[in-house]
């Protein structure tokens, strides 16, 4: 049995880029001030052991970090683009829906684009409307492309890997407020975590709640609230977003009869939607109670604290609307 | 460091090397008369931007380069691919959306590859060949391959984001890219000279610290001569350079477009100055028989209309290819509708 570390979560994907890129030369990666460990550290003396060729500095060029990267890898290369914060891949959207996503198949399959596009998500001290979003929605609409976002820092070790031996454009979100979230990872150089499956967080018998990066967290807290008053919940880490682990989620539902969905982005036009309306579909005959949906409100992410917590989903939210479907 | 290359009058081709050049040309114009005729007929249904008028940029360019060389090149890239050595039946078949194109018919002109010859796509989006040709050129150094990159694109697309971050990126980690810009006088629809500020295309390159040329792209000797000087360059670390190839789109935007949003005599004016005609009376100069020459064109003509034939006899995909090559982790499910 391989052995284990207490590691951040920052540290856990410090490693994975680390070791693949022992492994596999073709692998290098991009961004700006990588050099000097990227912006949250997460590529902290890396330039050090693989040189500034292959942790390279660019200038800030979104939509040519990225297009470069589908050039580079459409030659051969691996590379792991840093977007530096979710809100800024946007600058290079058409790069990665109308490239990175499309060109093998609009060649054919005579190429393939492996590449990692990592891009830091979501509510972190205080950053507003530009440096707050959660987008992953956008990205599970566009054939082509997989999306990850893993909670534990095991998960975004083995995510990490496994993305970047994917053949396929892979979008890698990971959350800026768990970067010292410490856990248990294996240490074993090929640790990987699949790309689909889903982890089974806790188990529960009443109500299935599926969320993924750090609502799951949340959710872990609201679980532990909701059993004070006699509310058992399951809780699934979906951790790769496209493909998602209907599998699983259909299992717990048919356990449970209930089912809720959280996440930190918008509700309206979230993926919770695609996971209410699919299981809708295909086990609407087991619900005992309508599927619920908590997500932010749509509005911008306030500066102010007092405002930006209006937006925050937090385990007393997700305990009220566990009360409402177990009173159903 | 602008230079204005010699024309082809003030310099000796080898009479071969143009007859090589001017059969180039010659496919290319056949195959884009093909194509028209099949856009128009509606054998071929989406989109086709003719490159007629601009033959001489792609043969004289593409000559000067390996098979290990690559390229990209736009929604106007026909003559490209010829140029570079993609089979133009392979591309005819892709135009006519059917099986054993290019890719397989699921791109259409826009998306025509040939990975075999180096030719790493077209693309729809104006612009977006600069990036994914520097990223062609950065994989090539950090693999540590002498290849070089030629990045083709039209002047409507320096008026991009993307322009000014390629240029600026081939700089800075010193690629081995020529961008070559095709002006063409049009962006589109619009005179470019409208909508384009400062001093153009090289005034924005050289802001970049790339050296810049100035070639008239409809003298294909010119082309010829010009890039046989600067891909060795290139070739061996010089870092990137910038070539614009000042030349005339005889037809509209695309198949369809009767371009009447242009001086009329003008446009016809552009025709006397056609470079396969320009060409051919250099070769007449240099001795060439006027049998010969026909020879060449007829062998052309033919050669696309067979294509042409075939293409439209040729089957259509087989239905699951809708869903196949787009992703290994998660793809769809093709179910076979009975």
């Amino acid at each position: 049995m391989s052995t284990m570390s207490i590691i951040s979560y920052q540290e856990a994907a410090r490693q994975a880029v680390a070791e693949e890129m022992r492994r596999d030369k073709r692998v290098w990666a991009l961004g700006e001030d990588l050099g000097r460990g990227g912006v949250f550290g997460q590529y902290k003396g890396l330039v050090e052991e693989f040189g500034p060729e292959r942790i390279a500095d660019t200038p800030i060029s979104e939509a040519t970090i990225m297009g470069a990267s589908v050039g580079a890898a459409l030659v051969g290369t691996r590379p792991v683009v840093e977007m530096r914060f979710a809100d800024f891949a946007l600058c290079a959207v058409d790069e990665m829906v109308n490239q990175a996503a499309k060109a093998r198949f609009m060649f054919g399959g005579q190429a393939r684009v492996p590449m990692v596009i990592r891009q830091p998500s979501g509510m972190w001290r205080s950053s507003a409307a530009q440096h707050s979003q959660s987008l992953e929605a956008w990205y599970t609409h566009i054939p082509g492309l997989v999306v990850a976002a893993p909670y534990t820092p095991a998960d975004n070790k083995g995510l990490l890997k496994s993305a970047i031996r994917c053949d396929d454009p892979v979008i890698y979100i990971e959350h800026k407020a768990n970067w010292d979230l410490e856990g248990e990872v294996p240490d074993d150089d090929d640790y990987l975590v699949p790309l689909g499956p889903a982890r089974l967080a806790r188990e529960g018998a009443d109500i299935t709640l599926v969320t993924w990066s750090k609502m799951v967290g949340e959710a872990e807290q609201a679980a532990l609230l909701a059993a004070e008053q006699g509310i058992d919940i399951e809780i699934i880490d979906l951790r790769t977003l496209w493909p998602w682990d209907q599998e699983m989620v259909f299992a717990s539902v048919a356990k449970t009869k209930r089912l809720m969905v959280v996440h930190e982005a918008v509700q309206v036009g979230g993926f919770g939607a695609e996971i209410a309306a699919t299981v809708a579909e295909h086990m609407a005959h087991v619900l005992v109670a309508p599927i619920r949906r908590l997500g932010a409100p749509r509005a911008p992410i306030s500066y102010a604290k007092p405002l930006e917590d209006l937006l925050r989903i937090t385990p007393e939210k997700i305990v009220a609307l566990a009360s409402e479907q177990m009173a159903v | 460091m602008s230079r204005q290359a010699t024309s082809t009058d003030g310099h000796n081709i080898d009479r071969d090397r143009l007859v090589d050049l001017y059969r180039t040309m010659r496919r290319i114009r056949a195959f884009e008369e093909a194509a028209e005729k099949a856009s128009i007929t509606g054998q071929v249904g989406g989109a086709v931007h003719l490159s007629i008028g601009q033959e001489a940029i792609a043969a004289g360019v593409c000559a000067n380069l390996r098979q290990t060389d690559q390229i990209t090149t736009t929604h106007r890239g026909h003559g490209h691919c010829i140029a570079k050595g993609t089979d133009p039946g392979a591309m005819m078949l892709e135009l006519f959306g059917k099986e054993g194109g290019t890719c397989g018919g699921k791109g259409g002109s826009m998306h025509i590859a040939d990975f075999e010859v180096g030719m790493l796509g077209a693309n729809g989006v104006v612009a977006a060949g600069l990036p994914i040709a520097v990223g062609a050129a950065h994989g090539a150094k950090l693999m540590g391959e002498d290849r070089v990159v030629v990045c083709f694109f039209g002047d409507g697309a320096i008026n991009r984001g993307p322009f000014m971050e390629a240029l600026n990126w081939a700089t800075v980690f010193k690629l081995s890219v020529l961008f070559v810009c095709e002006q063409n006088g049009f962006a589109s629809t619009t005179h470019s000279d409208a909508v384009t500020g400062g001093g153009g295309a090289n005034a924005r390159a050289e802001s970049l610290g790339l050296e810049a040329h100035t070639v008239d792209g409809n003298d294909v000797a010119a082309v010829d001569a010009l890039v046989a000087d600067l891909i060795p360059r290139i070739r061996g670390g010089s870092g990137p350079m910038f070539l614009s190839a000042n030349t005339y789109r005889l037809k509209g935007h695309t198949s369809m477009d009767p371009a009447l949003y242009r001086d009329q005599d003008q446009a016809a004016a552009q025709w006397d100055v056609d470079p396969l005609i320009r060409a051919a009376d250099e070769l007449r100069r240099l001795g060439l028989a006027d049998s010969d020459l026909a020879a060449i064109d007829s062998a052309a003509t033919g050669e696309m209309s067979r294509v042409s034939e075939a293409a439209d006899a040729a089957d259509t995909p087989a239905l699951e290819h809708a869903f196949a090559d787009i992703q290994d982790v998660g793809a769809p499910v093709w179910e076979a509708q009975s």
